[in-house]
């Protein structure tokens, strides 16, 4: 006997949520417990009396998980509102990455050029080290990370994705 | 307002709820809630022997009566104790409200004595958690909880109190009493998905209602309308383990339970339909067998107030999130207003006389040994009259109990669905008979299932309950032993119930009155003896070691591939069946 899964897709999904002790852990907590997948999450207070969080998860699943997802997420007492950006439409996701190289010589310059082309800034640097600050979408920090690879990566950090629908109004 | 302990601020709200009775255990985390209900006017503590009992002891109350059922329980042990239930009570949609001690505020995160996280165990296991840490706001979350656990979808909701926060004096006023500042959920159906779905009802010819436990949680409404839009339509009704009352068994539009062990009838209806109107019901893998051969030709129309339960296993063509009541009040009221004809299903009835000729419940009679089913139908019979409550354990003993015992009336039939804990029956039938004193409330019991909470003989004695408790003793845990001639050519590990207990002596021991039944000839004396002895009673009812429970859908297996009878069972299976539950 073998398991056997359908072909993901990758969704963006914004969930405004009561900024409450454990909401995290609950939202979380559903994913592992129903087998769904996280492959980013962020979360923040956004309002101005801190009372409401807005939590941006980048998931993957075939369309009748993504459903549910969106169902479970729906059916936690604390949570709002939930919005499939993915399925809206137009929408900016962006996503802050440092990226540390470490190096010397040609490795060095060339990572100075990819870093202008990236338009990634120097937040920190030594003789032998720097350290870039670049934000995009996903995938512009991915191929920037990976040509780092080259030049001498040391370390990444990501923030995971953010988002929000284009246009005037709210998702 | 004057300020008060965090312990009265909570007994207040149970008393501004409503609650008349709380099911509980006591320990040093809830010492000051045990005092401010010591000798309370107007608050019942039942003292259960087993947390988990009382947890049970609450869905019973709540299942009998419709009202949320209450829990008191003290931390750490207390409320791991209290898992099971409280999954239970969140698997049946059973409106809960669960108090628990915790250690001081600054003791947790210490291992403190008696220390358990309590809300992040009981996180995936409840509706919503709360750890209440200011008295102030104690009052509010109270009110909270009880609007969540019987708002939308109904489920336990946890409340952690740290002992601290009991003793400690704030103003109740300070924090308003709300329902719950944004959860709203969607109770009505709109207008044109009441329309949709009589269009799709008046043009189908072989419609069937498939009924579920959203129901009996709808409230005794819900019933009386599902019988009146059965009537308007006239097609069949069947239901789920959990929905069994909803419809009379007396109609003759009733069909029998469906599913893993449901009647021949209403499985065949259900993969031949042209319609399945599913009101209340989740498509539980119970019911449906082999997903991609679930009523294959069907259009369906799924009405539930959970819209995670919508197109979650079975993809739906008219999904309605409302609750059923609402949705079929509405469904009546427009059948009516548009003068709808009823349809002419007689071709539809008649496949489904020639279904029900296979009479898929009969079962071999025996002139020596006793029948399990013949014990549920002669119990059925004796009883009947007394419009009983009955509750379960989990095992064969069910199957044959939702198969043979018939219901006419909701909110009668008291059983573990979705969690299938064996040790529910006995403690929510002292919840359902806490809450209707004269109510002849029957466990039909296993003899292994009956041993999992059996301490609550004592809770019995204790308040003078009549509570009956009626043993199918095969002994054999023997749902695992039909899974295993079914399933591993009955090699049967660790299913024989060895070490029995004297069942009569034990019950005589607690102060019940204990029958040993035996013989065919003994069985109707014996149940005659239980209904007329005073107080509680443990019947022994010795039955058939190796009878089975049929029909059956093995797992994995489509509706028409039921096994009618024991002669069927192969005794292996590949290696994909073995895997499914
Ligand atoms: C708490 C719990 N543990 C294990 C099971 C698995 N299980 C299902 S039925 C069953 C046997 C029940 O035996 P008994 O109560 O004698 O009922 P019978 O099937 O013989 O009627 C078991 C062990 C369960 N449902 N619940
Ligand atoms: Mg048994």
């Amino acid at each position: 006997m073998h398991i056997t899964e359908t072909a993901p897709e990758r969704h963006v999904l914004t969930v405004t949520v009561d900024n409450e002790a454990g909401i995290l852990a609950r939202i979380a907590g559903m994913f592992t417990a129903r087998g769904y997948n996280i492959e980013s999450l962020t979360v923040a207070d956004v309002t101005e009396d801190h009372a409401i969080s807005r939590i941006t998860i980048v998931t993957n699943g075939p369309p009748h998980v993504i459903e549910q997802i969106i169902a479970q997420l729906d059916r936690l007492v604390p949570v709002h509102k939930v919005a499939d950006l993915t399925d809206i439409g137009p929408h900016v996701q962006r996503e802050l990455a440092l990226v540390k190289v470490a190096g010397v010589g040609e490795h060095r310059i060339e990572a100075l050029r990819l870093a202008e082309v990236y338009r990634a800034s120097v937040v920190d640097a030594t003789t032998e080290s720097f350290i870039f600050e670049i934000t995009g979408a996903p995938d512009k920090i991915q191929s920037f990370i990976d040509l780092m690879r080259q030049v001498g990566l040391v370390e990444v950090g990501r923030t995971g994705v953010v988002a929000i629908v284009r246009g005037k109004e709210a998702s | 307002m004057a300020e008060k302990s965090g312990a009265d601020i909570l007994v207040d709200t149970l008393v501004d709820q409503g609650v008349e009775v709380i099911f509980g255990y006591p320990g040093g985390a809830v010492l000051p809630i045990y005092d401010a209900i010591f000798e309370h006017p107007k608050i019942r503590h039942i003292l259960v022997r087993h947390e988990q009992a009382a947890t049970h002891a609450a869905e019973g109350y709540a299942r009998a009566t419709g009202k949320p059922g209450v829990v008191l329980v003290t931390s750490g042990p207390g409320a791991t104790n209290a898992v099971t239930g409280i999954t239970d009570a969140f698997m049946d949609s059973i409106p809960m409200v669960v108090i628990t001690g915790q250690v001081p505020t600054p003791l947790i995160g210490s291992d403190a004595f008696q220390e358990a996280d309590t809300v992040g165990i009981t996180r995936h296991c409840c509706k919503h958690n709360y750890l209440v840490k200011d008295p102030a706001k104690l009052g509010a979350v109270m009110h909270e909880a009880f609007f969540i656990a019987t708002h939308g979808r109904p489920g336990p909701v946890v409340i952690d109190i740290p002992k601290d926060v009991q003793v400690a004096k704030g103003d109740p006023s300070a924090a308003p009493v709300s329902s719950h500042k944004s959860y709203r959920p969607k109770t009505s159906a709109r207008t044109d998905e009441v329309d949709a779905a009589l269009d799709l009802i008046a043009k189908a010819d072989a419609p069937i209602f498939y009924t579920g436990g959203g129901i009996i949680n709808s409230g005794p409404e819900a019933s009386a309308s599902l019988r009146r839009i059965a009537e308007l339509t006239g097609a069949p009704v069947t239901s789920t383990l959990m929905g069994l009352g909803a419809f009379p068994a007396t109609s003759p539009q009733w069909m029998g339970m469906l599913g893993m062990h449901g009647t021949y009838e209403a499985n065949m209806a259900m993969n031949r339909a042209d319609l399945v109107i599913c009101l209340g019901a989740r498509f539980d893998d119970r019911v449906t067998g082999r997903l991609d051969a679930f009523s294959p030709d069907s259009t369906k129309i799924h009405v539930d107030i959970d819209r995670s339960s919508i197109n979650k296993t079975v993809a739906v063509d008219l999904p309605i999130v409302a609750d059923v009541g609402d949705f079929l009040e509405a469904l009546c009221a427009h059948w009516e207003e548009r003068q709808m004809e009823r349809r002419d299903l007689s071709e539809w009835w008649a496949r489904i006389k020639g279904w029900r000729a296979t009479e898929c419940l009969a079962y071999p009679e025996h002139d020596k040994l006793i029948m399990p089913q013949r014990a549920i139908e002669n119990l059925f019979n004796a009883t009947r009259g007394h419009n009983p409550i009955i509750t379960t354990e989990v095992g064969q003993h069910q199957m044959w109990a939702a198969q043979h015992f018939h219901f006419d009336d909701p909110n009668k039939w008291l059983t573990s669905g979705g969690l299938g804990t064996m040790g529910y029956g006995l403690p929510a039938a002292i919840g359902a008979q806490i809450a209707f004193p004269d109510a002849l409330v029957i466990d039909i019991a296993g003899e292994a299932s009956i041993q999992m909470n059996i301490q609550e003989l004592a809770t019995a004695t204790q308040y003078r309950l009549p509570v009956k408790i009626f043993i199918l003793n095969n002994e054999y845990m023997g749902m695992v032993r039909q899974w295993q001639e079914l399933t591993y050519e009955s090699r049967y590990s660790s299913s024989y119930s060895d070490a029995l207990p004297d069942f009569v002596k034990l019950g005589e021991a607690y102060g019940w009155t204990g029958i040993r039944i035996e013989k065919p000839e003994e069985l109707d004396a014996g149940i005659d003896a239980m209904i007329n002895t005073d107080g509680p009673v443990i019947v022994d009812c010795r039955v058939a070691k190796l009878a089975n429970c049929f029909p059956m859908i093995p797992s994995g297996a489509a509706h028409t591939e039921m096994l009618l009878q024991a002669d069927e069972v192969s005794g292996k299976m590949d290696d994909e069946a073995k895997a499914l539950v």
